[in-house]
């Protein structure tokens, strides 16, 4: 490897480390934690079936899960100032984002609430508990527990689809390799470089995953 | 009387489930609903804590009057805070351990406090052997051992009655006794139970009285011994006639 490309590469490492810890994983975080409220709120809807909220969530549902993210994006963020919503490009992108994996969350999540076995529900009521009590105490945390290895994918899928908002202006890691590379024009060794820093990031993701998975495992399966 | 159910139906779609059921129930009795198969008797006993709506029916708890159809969720509440149900497939809260099965309806709907919870919990586990589990989580213990936590659960807020539901159909072989052995010691302390089973040597020994189901009636009801040594009914001696049989 000749010297200048080395140079361009040692350089940029920290600089698109920084925005990717700075940047990329909390637009993760704050993304995947609107995307996680909503596809409770969303499959708790479903699953207690709430007859009119329960159309307007097939409805987002349908929508988001039927038209690209990127479209989404712009429509957002380039789309609605024209009728007057203007949204900043960084919250728009956690909007975004948010919105969209949540609907596919919303439906791991229903799909893990409907596996809880009916008798759990009933056995809460026999000793006692109002409804409430009983998902917040019994049926959620099995569909969570559930849900996990499902959510924890939708959580890397979001990773690597937060360089997405940089077609939307915001200053994240892919974006920065862009503006590095229209500098020295290294396209193969600055996207290969992004792209090895996203592998590590989902690496360290994956490597959490699992850790979460054998904690939960170990206490006690979800055996009906 | 404590308790007294009268003329509850029940019915789903076009079948009709029960048919009017009575029933007497005194302090401390012990009452095997029995019956073949599809006669309506877990519907009974689901009806009687509101697991199932009754279309129809009356219940007279502790001179209480409540309308088995049309009873208010406040109602409801209150029957259920002086019964305990124990099902067939135990349903242990499987994201608890053994402690917090017995403590969590304590603590979330009765607002006990931690310490007095688990005091209580653990002496109802101790009662049916089970103390030395309290921190295992229910995947982890057997199928008799899952029964009598929850039997434990369900003695753990003090009921007036305690209804079973099949206690011992999904247990191995092996299992029965161990759990039977619990129910039988609750009896002998004074325990009033409504239990459906096809345990005809419970019935026999440990039970007071027999409610003997088919087709969503009763067919015959009264003391233990009575039923199994005069039956009245030929329904009666062709059902016991039946189970012996199978035994040999």
């Amino acid at each position: 490897m000749d010297e200048r490309l080395w140079n361009i590469l040692a350089d940029s490492f920290p600089k698109l480390l920084r925005y990717g810890v700075e940047v990329t994983i909390p637009l993760t975080l704050l993304s995947f934690s609107l995307a996680l409220v909503i596809a409770v709120i969303v499959a708790l809807i479903q699953y207690a079936n709430v007859k009119a909220l329960r159309q307007v969530c097939r409805f987002y549902i349908w929508i988001i899960r039927g038209t690209p993210l990127l479209v989404q994006l712009y429509l957002v963020f380039y789309g609605l100032p024209s009728v007057g919503v203007v949204i900043d490009a960084f919250p728009a992108a956690v909007l975004v984002l948010g919105f969209n994996e949540g609907a596919y969350m919303a439906e791991t999540m229903r799909g893990a609430l409907e596996s809880v076995s009916r008798g759990q529900m009933e056995a809460g009521y026999c000793v006692g508990m109002n409804y409430v009590q009983i998902m917040a105490h019994v049926v959620l945390p099995q569909a969570f527990r559930t849900a996990f290895p499902a959510l924890g994918n939708s959580m890397i899928a979001m990773l690597k689809e937060t360089s997405m908002a940089a077609t939307i202006t915001v200053m994240e890691m892919f974006r920065q390799a862009q503006v590095i590379n229209g500098r020295v024009y290294e396209s193969l060794a600055l996207y290969g470089e992004v792209a090895l820093i996203y592998l590590l990031f989902c690496t360290v993701l994956s490597w959490v995953q699992r850790l979460g998975e054998k904690r939960l495992a170990t206490y006690g399966g979800n055996k009906p | 009387m404590m308790l007294e159910i009268k003329n509850v139906h029940k019915r789903f779609d076009k079948l009709e489930v029960l048919k009017g059921i009575d029933l007497d129930v005194n302090k401390g009795d012990v009452v095997a609903i029995l019956g073949p198969s599809g006669s309506g008797k877990t519907t009974f006993l689901r009806c009687l804590n509101f697991l199932e709506r009754a279309d129809q029916g009356e219940m007279v708890f502790d001179g209480e009057q409540f309308d088995l159809h049309a009873a208010s969720h406040a109602d409801i509440a209150r029957i259920r805070k002086k019964t305990a149900f124990v099902f067939q497939n135990y349903n242990l809260f499987l994201n608890k351990t053994v402690l917090q099965n017995v403590t969590l309806g304590l603590t979330v709907a009765g607002k006990m406090k931690k310490d007095q919870a688990n005091e209580i919990a653990l002496a109802a586990l101790k009662r049916v052997g089970m103390a030395d589990k309290q921190g295992s989580y229910p995947s982890q213990l057997s199928g008799g051992q899952q029964q009598r936590v929850a039997i434990a659960r369900g003695l753990a807020s003090n009921p007036e009655i305690i209804y079973f539901d099949e206690p011992t159909s999904a247990l191995d072989p092996e299992l029965i006794g161990e759990v039977l052995a619990v129910m039988r010691q609750l009896a002998e302390e004074g325990m009033t139970m409504l239990v459906v089973t096809h345990e005809m040597d419970f019935a026999r020994h440990v039970s007071s009285k027999v409610l003997f189901m088919a087709d969503g009636s009763v067919v015959e009801s009264g003391p233990s011994r009575e039923f199994f040594e005069h039956p009245r009914q030929e329904r009666s001696r062709e059902f016991i006639k039946s189970i012996l049989e199978a035994r040999k």
